[in-house]
């Protein structure tokens, strides 16, 4: 139970670490930068973060497939697999909130941090600073969103016993073998992970203030 | 090429937004050290003007030199840093008063000046230095804004409406920090509603209206013998838009 509860720590904090990584500055550079295609762009991030996991998760598996491009990784039924379905999950969720977010702080602030003589990094680092609560958000709902998803790491991981079971693929199996009680149990630590490293999230929200 | 005596040379400027014309002024000399006015009605183009002067737009038409260069946007960081401006609107990053009034400075070289605090002490901010900036009223963030662009340490400072709003005693500050900076050499373009606070500052004072030019000389002749009829009307409060 413990290995279980830890593999769903490691692919979700994994996925979750790679998208913010990728995703915040992808985001805060939308919402920074006007030009051509940002719409475009703006609409795939926005499609992104309505996926149904399972199409991920079944894109994931035909791309990682022995006869697939990336067949060679080998790592089709093994945790790598299960992070890189939750990071194409989570990264248009962090992207698209971080844009709304940098977007939404207020233009004339944007002149004044340039009027009194920030460069364009220093501009762009104060401008997602001042939106850190949005960006924080962004984070958490990625989180929210790849800790429950089930669909994608069942898929991709095949739920193997010791090696690709987590949480979620747990509570499926036993809950179609008739066990309740523990599917029950296991949904409850589940909530019980979610509520404890969503508040660690807020806290840091709310110490950046 | 301009005397060194300059700040500013603003040659044939004309700036539109789309096809509307917004600012003309044909030729316009901004001496180092001196402090000059810009008053006109709402609309005028005074902001505009600042934000040119601060290399935050390029000119549509004309030109404008800063210290015999002529500008370009971007303008270099390090010519840039020497003008400031402080904004109608006083916005406050989601920080504490002296990390607002250090910001500037830190953007700089990351290390602050004793001024930081010399400065919350003289804008009488020092009992606010932890609040968090956006907490405050609105002529405290006044004051922030004030010593935030003070605290760069640009030799240039743009000043929209810096005492607007503000109560006797703290006009009294802010005017007394403006005197100040003069004394130090700081060229001021001080933008204002108030005509007496730019006779009590302005050397010299520059009345647009409408986007025009209508009169530029010594603030008491501007004041006291307006040439210009309408610098008459808008004086005697008769212009308004």
């Amino acid at each position: 139970m413990i290995a279980v509860v830890a593999l769903t720590f490691r692919v979700t904090g994994i996925a979750l670490l790679v998208a913010t990584i990728l995703g915040v500055p992808v985001g805060a550079a939308l919402g920074l930068a006007r030009f051509r295609g940002r719409r475009l762009i703006t609409l795939v991030l926005y499609t992104g973060m309505g996926l149904p996991p399972v199409v991920v998760g079944l894109f994931v598996y035909v791309a990682l497939s022995r006869s697939g491009p990336l067949g060679a990784l080998g790592w089709l039924f093994t945790p790598a697999a299960m992070i890189a379905a939750q990071t194409i999950i989570a990264f248009p969720l962090v992207a698209a909130l971080t844009m709304s977010a940098v977007d939404g702080v207020d233009q004339d602030l944007r002149l004044q941090v340039r009027a009194l003589g920030a460069t364009r990094w220093q501009l762009a680092w104060t401008v997602l600073r001042e939106a850190r609560i949005g960006v924080t958000a962004a984070i958490v709902a990625a989180f929210g969103g790849i800790i429950s998803e089930v669909g994608a790491v069942m898929l991709v991981g095949g739920n193997i016993e010791g090696q690709t079971r987590v949480l979620t693929t747990a509570i499926v199996l036993y809950a179609r073998q008739g066990d309740f009680a523990l599917a029950m149990a296991l949904g409850l630590i589940l909530i019980a992970l979610a509520l404890v490293a969503n508040a660690v999230l807020l806290q840091l929200q709310g110490r950046s203030r | 090429m301009s005397g060194t005596g300059l700040a500013y040379r603003i040659t044939r400027l004309r700036h539109r937004y789309g096809s509307r014309l917004v600012l003309d002024v044909p030729s316009l000399d901004i001496a180092r050290g001196e402090t000059l006015a810009v008053i006109g009605p709402s609309g005028a183009g005074k902001t505009t003007l600042l934000r040119l002067l601060q290399f935050l737009e390029r000119p549509s038409e004309g030109r404008i030199e800063y210290e015999g260069t002529p500008t370009v946007v971007p303008m270099p960081i390090e010519t840039a840093r020497t003008v400031s401006t402080v904004f109608q609107r006083s916005l406050m990053l989601d920080r504490s008063v002296r990390d607002n009034v250090a910001f500037g400075r830190r953007l700089r070289d990351g290390h602050e000046l004793v001024e930081v605090d010399a400065l919350l002490e003289r804008l009488a901010l020092k009992p606010l230095a932890k609040t968090n900036a956006r907490s405050l009223s609105g002529g405290e963030m006044q004051r922030v804004a004030l010593a935030r662009a003070i605290a760069t340490g640009a030799r240039v400072l743009l000043l929209d409406e810096p005492a607007a709003n503000l109560d006797p005693r703290n006009v009294a500050i802010v005017e007394a920090m403006i005197r100040e900076l003069q004394i130090r050499g700081t060229t001021l373009v001080l933008v204002t509603h108030n005509t007496h606070e730019a006779r009590r500052l302005a050397s010299r004072t520059l009345v647009l209206i409408d986007g025009q030019v209508v009169e530029v000389g010594p603030t008491a002749a501007v004041f006291d013998s307006p040439a210009n009829p309408h610098t008459r009307a808008f004086l005697s409060g008769e212009l308004v838009y």
